[in-house]
């Protein structure tokens, strides 16, 4: 692909958004930038990666926190502005990725080649897979589940004026359960295919191009 | 009765959403003083004369307002507009000083005097802070020299958190100094008619011996991180120059003298009889005079939000007042203290200190003043002493969370966006034992000097 192709992929804890995330990145042959982004900042500013981590995709603590004049005293905050800022820096120098979660959506809205989608699943798959992944009882899956989409919910809807998962905010959104893994990634990259198609060829109607 | 049920609730309903930031701060203390105003001062007390008084106009007519000569007037209760008129000026100031590349400037250059060595840089900076604290906002100082700190560090491969939060904590102290370091200083230093000598003399001195205190105690905490300072690479081949932070030589000079007269007037305002209100509006139109190019830009960047949120913190809090809650208050704190002015102090201390660390020290500070004054009055303690009591609790309180204060929320928030985040551990491991220790300090010099 010549044109730049970001790949926003938002999930609900548990759909397996990650891996269908990881999926697209190994098919398009771009690149996934999920909690490993905070790594290679770490990396290349020379920082303690371990004390970024610690932060990452949580939202800021209400009563533990304080904003003045548009600088918040949260860690958490800060650590997500070092990621869009990231983001953004990557997005500009034209490379394509596949990033999870950390709000692109909203942070690489005004990149052309931006495509984005949310994943959902039905509440007994996603609890299914939890327990299978992390070994725990039914509660506990529940609770980690509900846990994960308060936390992730309460950290978008912090920095994005477009609502976590509605489906406004996303050019699709999914439930992985009725697909499956596979079968969810095949649709998605066949709609990414298909875009990509309709962009690149010239639009008999206005003559635009993707992207 | 109802009067002041519903003031407490409009009061506490303030709080709550300024701590919740549901709302732009500004927007809450705007909406509670107009609640104030209709619901308690028209339709419970009916008393038309109060809300003259809390709107304070009539103050911008009185000559009292621009020049007091050598009389000290105290001022109403009310809007405080020589706070706020004082503020502006300020804030124009610095924008045009920060405009012209001023604090940039320094930092580089003092780091360059001392050739850039860790240690000389951490002491350095820190005594910076607390200096440049006492005349200008705390948040802009911070802002500049957290920013600079950063590069610095980057350069000697440093770990910039621990100079961070030295900087944030001698900024708070230094803006303790002055009455123009910290804005409930000026709403102190403006309501009770002290001058700027006075807070010298008094805050001043506190602030200047916990500054040596806190010079020495950062540094027994930071010194092996500092020691390990560029030892893990080698020191770069060229540090930044000073002079590239000029953006403009004439505006950079000018802006400088405009700084200078500016301390001058603070300092001599006692002699000179110019109150900082009209310090303040002398010091913007000169600040626009020279900057006139950009003048529209500097107006533009005023922060009227902040400006508005004083107005209406005003408002409430004089609805406070005029119901008679914060008498009440007082005289609570009279029973519990007893006769004894010894422990009336400690109460203010510690208690504007522990509040301060948690709330907004600006509304606690608005809060206290009458009650400090209803205690004088009633329990003939020392008006003043109880001045510099309140002072110092809600200016060093601040230091000991990371929300107690701007300074602090500015200071870690460049740090954690250049990836430094610093949470509540780190920052109160440092700074609260800080705080403690000088508030304590603060009360032996307030015990040795009115007892």
């Amino acid at each position: 692909m010549n044109q730049q192709l970001i790949v926003s992929v938002g999930r609900e804890f548990g759909s397996g958004g990650h891996e269908i995330a990881a999926c697209l990145a190994g098919r398009l042959n771009l690149k996934l930038y999920d909690h490993n982004l905070l790594d290679e900042i770490a990396h290349e500013h020379e920082l303690a990666s371990a004390v970024l981590h610690k932060y990452d995709e949580k939202p800021r603590r209400l009563f533990l926190s304080r904003n003045e004049n548009g600088y918040s005293s949260s860690a958490e905050v800060g650590v997500a502005y070092l990621q869009f800022e990231y983001l953004k820096k990557k997005a500009e120098d034209g490379e394509s990725f596949v990033v999870v979660g950390r709000c692109a959506e909203t942070v690489l809205q005004q990149f052309p080649g931006l495509v984005s989608f949310f994943i959902v699943g039905d509440p007994e798959i996603k609890c299914a897979r939890i327990r299978n992944l992390y070994h725990l009882s039914e509660k506990e899956a529940l609770h980690k589940m509900q846990r994960h989409d308060q936390y992730r919910k309460k950290y978008h809807n912090y920095f994005c004026a477009d609502r976590w998962g509605d489906s406004h905010t996303y050019d699709l959104c999914i439930n992985s359960s009725r697909l499956g893994i596979e079968g969810t990634t095949d649709l998605l990259e066949a709609y990414i295919n298909n875009k990509h198609k309709r962009h690149s060829t010239p639009d008999s109607a206005s003559g635009n191009t993707f992207p | 009765m109802i009067s002041q049920i519903l003031a407490v609730l409009i009061f506490l309903a303030m709080f709550a959403l300024i701590i919740s930031e549901k709302f732009e701060r500004h927007y809450v203390t705007l909406g509670c003083g107009a609640l104030m105003l209709i619901l308690v001062f028209g339709f419970c007390m009916k008393s038309m004369e109060a809300v003259i008084n809390t709107l304070s106009i009539h103050s911008f007519f009185e000559p009292g307002f621009w020049y007091t000569g050598s009389a000290v007037s105290e001022g109403s209760t009310g809007i405080n507009w020589e706070t706020i008129l004082f503020i502006a000026g300020m804030m124009i100031m610095v924008e045009g000083l920060g405009k012209a590349g001023f604090f940039r400037w320094l930092c580089l250059q003092l780091a360059g005097l001392v050739r850039y060595r860790p240690v000389p840089i951490f002491i350095t900076f820190m005594i910076m802070s607390a200096f440049l604290s006492m005349f200008i906002d705390s948040i802009t100082v911070i802002l500049f020299l957290a920013a600079v700190t950063v590069e610095l560090c980057q350069l000697l491969h440093c770990n910039p958190v621990p100079m961070i939060l030295s900087e944030i904590f001698c900024a708070n102290l230094g803006g303790s100094a002055t009455m123009c370091g910290d804005p409930p200083n000026i709403i102190i230093g403006t309501s009770l008619g002290l001058t700027f000598g006075d807070f010298l003399s008094n805050t001043g001195i506190m602030a200047g011996l916990s500054l040596v205190v806190t010079v020495v105690y950062f540094y027994l905490c930071f010194h092996k991180e500092l020691a390990a300072c560029g030892k893990t690479a080698p020191a770069p081949d060229h540090y930044p120059d000073p002079a590239e932070a000029i953006t403009d030589r004439k505006e950079f000079l000018s802006s400088t003298a405009v700084f200078a007269v500016a301390v001058i007037l603070l300092v001599t305002h006692a002699i000179t009889g110019l109150t900082v209100s009209s310090i303040g509006v002398f010091i913007a139109i000169l600040t626009l005079l020279i900057q006139h190019r950009h003048a529209k830009e500097l107006l533009r960047k005023v922060d009227c939000k902040t400006l508005l949120f004083f107005v209406g913190l005003f408002v409430v809090v004089s609805g406070l007042e005029q119901t008679g809650i914060l008498q009440i208050i007082a005289s609570f704190i009279s029973k519990v203290s007893g006769s004894n002015t010894m422990l009336m102090v400690a109460i203010i201390l510690w208690i504007s200190a522990v509040a301060s660390a948690f709330i907004d020290n600006i509304p606690f500070a608005a809060t206290m003043l009458p009650v400090i004054k209803s205690l004088s009055a009633v329990q003939g303690a020392d008006l003043s002493m109880l001045a510099w009591t309140l002072s110092m609790g809600t200016d060093i309180g601040g230091s000991a969370t990371p929300i107690g204060a701007s300074a602090n929320v500015v200071g870690i928030s460049v740090s954690s966006r250049e990836g430094h985040p610093i949470g509540w551990g780190t920052y109160c491991r440092y700074s609260a034992p800080a705080t403690i220790l000088v508030i304590a300090i603060s009360m032996i010099c307030i015990y040795i000097r009115y007892f």
